[in-house]
């Protein structure tokens, strides 16, 4: 039976996969549902399995999240549902709930021996789609597939809805629309919504998987022209009309704009709260005396929580700790680890591309979490590294994290570098070492826009980022960019196909994306000249290309940045710090609100031409995503709170606006930790 | 006839364990699993469980003994005990691990220790209980299977 096709719907490939009317899972389903199981217990996880095979499913068990992670991501159309465990060593179940969300849209289900309410309501808060209390017996699990045809239904009807609301607005249009939102679809929906009405779920799902709905891919680019659309009009203001008349993308319905936008709202909101509760950590960090030996306190500290949170691999926080301690072996092993979190970034570009359509939205907790989870591990990570490079380098590089929302990881480094060079950020060397510690430098944009989403630009080269960031290490991006920086190592296996054509070392991409970026890369990239032997360092960890990407991102957002350097000092500072608390989102936004409010101004320029640039450039989603994410936020952090300056943008966003936030909040309310879903103090060890 | 009163002893031997609530329904949910393509299943669940479960303990002795004691990390690991002693139904040895929690998350370091103590000895109990119980199902199947 092809159960396969239960996610098919959800890809951005043809619906067809999908269930289709008329296909024999429905007789066999639930049977065959694939099931990935993650539990740290090898005696539950066996119990476990042996219950999902009596109920049928297919079971592929892990007891590490870091493989069901990579499981996942090899093969996204392959699972059906998860099952994790709350409490495991090397990443907090929550983090990697987040992580499935926003990269692969799977439902999810929690399980745990705790059965307090609060545990239980983190789970909800993240997305889970249920959450069990160990013992699980055989009758619970019997029941799971529901969520998967719940989860598709929902996609058919968001789609559906939007349809129907939009059918005046988007007649239109249809003419033009060769493949999205075509006027047949529109009557499917229709008849697949009354028919849902009607007839079992699962029924519904046949007809509507039946429909041939065609699904928006939300590319890199596409966001960003959504994005910029929704700054010009205003985020109160963005309705999908007039959205949709700004962006001028044929093909795209008022709909797919809908929907997108909600989801962007969500996103956006779930990262002013999870940012404000970085900004809140960071500004303890940045309390404390960012040399490095306040540093590895808090990198301890911070290695715990992220650790805890999951974002942080159990290698990487060890090897950060060690840094952190040590400082000895923390930078080599920090590259690695900082891959790791590259990786981990790279789901989140994945994300945004929305290619999986607007389920990937999943939730804004989701996406929040997400990303705060991955700023947080990169921090740690982040500080170790990026003391070691920033201290290597002796430069600038502090301010490199400003670059993207990867501030968070950046900060500690960049504060410290910043510090004592805000000036220098030509220090590309310095810089190119940074970024490959920190990673954190994906968004270079980030930094400029106050740390935006860096993570978007993080995946991409940290390395890059770093030489562009240098000046503006104002760090937004701190948390996130570092976590950025791992990212690049789980994307690997995602990012291939987010068109990041960046070479397969960082090295190549690095010149790759010099070549894609005009202008402000162009510049960017030679300074970072000194960065490519650093980046060299990463080039056996960002195998990936993602890790690319930064650079590339960092070359643009250098740029950018340039302006907001002078602005970012203070703010790199504080980056830094942030980065090292790892919920640099927190700070970042505070920071982000001053640096904002320079970089603004300036990082729009900077968004524009990256923008341009990056548009040549398809492969630069995540640049581009950071940019337009890094240019709304910039402009929302002047005018709004950094609670609401996210829409809900898919992963890259929130990021992005994770990012943003932190820097807000950084200059509003430095403790305005609002880690709703994250609570990063209470992981339990 | 042997085997039938080998078998009835087995029987005796596992109603004993509800009876005494050394097992609790969980255990039966296991054997529910066990089929003909798995009939060690609870076997070797419990093999693992037990092995997995010295470690945990063993693991926390030690900690007892660093000042101060790591009690984050002791409240981990004695979570993850929760866990799978609570999958496998080993019901007395559930109690004594919310027990040792409880007591643990208030502070009380004396107390705390006396806990892991009964704890220990509820898990020997258990051990020794169960294995010979396996032990015996083993032989038997074998025997059967002559």
């Amino acid at each position: 039976m092809n159960v396969s096709s239960v996610k098919g719907s959800m890809s951005i490939s043809s619906s067809t996969s999908t269930w289709k009317a008329g296909d024999t899972i429905s007789d066999q389903f639930p049977a065959g549902l694939r099931v990935l199981v993650v539990d740290d217990d090898p005696t539950c996880l066996m119990i476990l399995e042996k219950m999902l095979i009596a109920c049928l499913y297919k079971v592929t068990k892990c007891n590490r999240a870091e493989t069901a992670l990579s499981k996942l991501r090899e093969n996204k159309n392959g699972y059906d549902i998860v099952l994790s465990d709350v409490h495991m060593p090397d990443m907090d179940g929550f983090k990697l709930l987040e992580h499935i969300g926003l990269e692969m849209d799977l439902p999810v289900i929690m399980m745990s021996a705790d059965d307090g309410k609060q545990v239980v309501m983190k789970g909800v808060t993240h997305g889970a789609c249920d959450y069990l209390i160990k013992p699980v017996r055989i009758e619970a699990l019997k029941n799971i597939w529901q969520h998967v045809v719940r989860k598709r239904k929902n996609e058919w009807k968001e789609f559906e809805q939007s349809g129907s609301v939009e059918e005046g607005d988007r007649q239109p249009k249809q003419s033009d629309d060769a493949d999205y939102s075509s006027s047949a679809n529109e009557g499917n929906w229709k008849g697949s919504k009354k028919r849902k009405d009607e007839e079992e779920e699962t029924d519904e799902r046949d007809d509507t998987s039946t429909l041939k709905k065609p699904r928006v891919v939300w590319s890199v680019e596409l966001h960003q022209q959504f994005v910029a659309a929704v700054n010009q009009l205003g985020i109160d203001k963005a309705v999908p009309k007039k959205i949709l008349e700004l962006m001028n993308v044929p093909g795209l319905t008022r709909e797919n704009v809908a929907s997108h936008l909600q989801k962007y709202r969500l996103y956006l909101r779930r990262l002013s709260g999870v940012s404000q509760h970085q900004s809140n950590l960071s500004t303890i960090i940045s309390a404390q005396d960012p040399t490095f030996g306040s540093l590895s306190s808090l990198s301890g500290l911070d290695l715990q929580t992220l650790a805890a949170t999951g974002q942080l691999p159990a290698q990487s926080l060890a090897r950060l700790q060690a840094a952190g301690l040590g400082r000895a072996t923390a930078i080599s092993g920090i590259p690695i680890t900082l891959v790791d979190q590259r990786n981990i970034f790279s789901f989140e570009n994945p994300k945004l591309r929305f290619g999986e359509g607007q389920q990937q939205h999943m939730t804004n907790k989701q996406q929040v979490n997400l990303l705060h989870g991955i700023p947080s591990t990169m921090e740690p990570k982040q500080l170790v590294s990026l003391r070691h490079a920033a201290q290597s380098i002796g430069n600038m590089n502090m301010q490199v994290p400003p670059h993207g929302a990867q501030s968070s990881q950046n900060n500690p480094l960049l504060m410290q570098m910043g510090q004592q060079q805000q000036q220098q950020q030509q220090q590309q060397q310095s810089r190119g070492q940074i970024l490959v510690d920190s990673t954190i430098n994906h968004a270079p944009r980030l930094s400029s826009s106050m740390g935006q989403p860096i993570l978007s630009n993080g995946i991409a080269t940290n390395v890059s980022s770093r030489n562009g960031i240098p000046e503006n290490i104002r760090a937004p991006g701190y948390s996130q960019t570092p976590s950025m920086l791992n990212f690049p190592m789980n994307h690997a296996s995602e990012l291939p196909g987010n068109s990041f054509a960046l070479g397969s070392t960082p090295g190549v991409s690095i010149l790759t994306s010099k070549g894609a970026f005009q202008e402000d890369v162009n510049s960017e990239i030679k300074g970072s000249g000194g960065l490519m032997p650093s980046y060299d360092v990463f080039n056996d960890l960002n195998q990936h290309k993602p890790q690319s990407w930064e650079l590339q991102n960092v070359g643009m957002a250098f740029d950018t940045s340039q302006h907001s350097n002078s602005l970012q000092g203070n703010l790199d500072l504080t980056q830094s710090a942030l980065g090292q608390q790892g919920f640099s989102s927190g700070q970042m936004n505070g920071h982000n609100r001053s640096a904002a409010v320079a970089s603004k101004a300036m990082f729009s320029t900077g968004d524009v031409k990256e923008l341009g640039s990056a548009q040549n450039v398809n492969q630069h989603l995540n640049n581009l995503l950071v940019d337009n994410t890094i240019r709304v936020k910039s402009e929302r952090v002047c005018d709004t709170s950094p609670a609401n300056i996210f829409p809900d943008h898919f992963g890259q966003d929130d990021l992005m606006s994770a990012l943003l936030k932190q820097q807000e909040s950084v200059a509003s309310s430095e403790n305005e930790f609002d880690f709703d879903g994250y609570s990063m103090n209470n992981i339990p060890v | 006839m042997e085997s039938k009163h080998v078998h009835e002893q087995i029987a005796a031997m596992r109603q004993s364990f509800f009876n005494e609530e050394v097992l609790n329904e969980n255990f039966s949910q296991l054997e529910q699993l066990e089929g003909k393509d798995n009939p060690n299943f609870v076997e070797e669940v419990f093999t693992m469980y037990l092995r997995d479960s010295i470690a945990f303990l063993e693991t926390i002795e030690e900690a007892m003994k660093t000042i101060p004691i790591d009690s984050i990390k002791m409240d981990s690991i004695l979570h993850q005990l929760k866990g799978s002693s609570a999958s496998v139904g080993a019901n007395k040895v559930l109690k004594e691990v919310n027990k040792t929690r409880q007591v643990l998350g208030k502070g009380n370091l004396e107390r705390t220790k006396a806990s892991i103590l009964e704890l220990r000895k509820e898990y020997d109990s258990f051990k020794a209980k169960l294995e010979p119980y396996f032990q015996l199902k083993q032989a038997n199947s074998v025997a059967q299977e002559k």
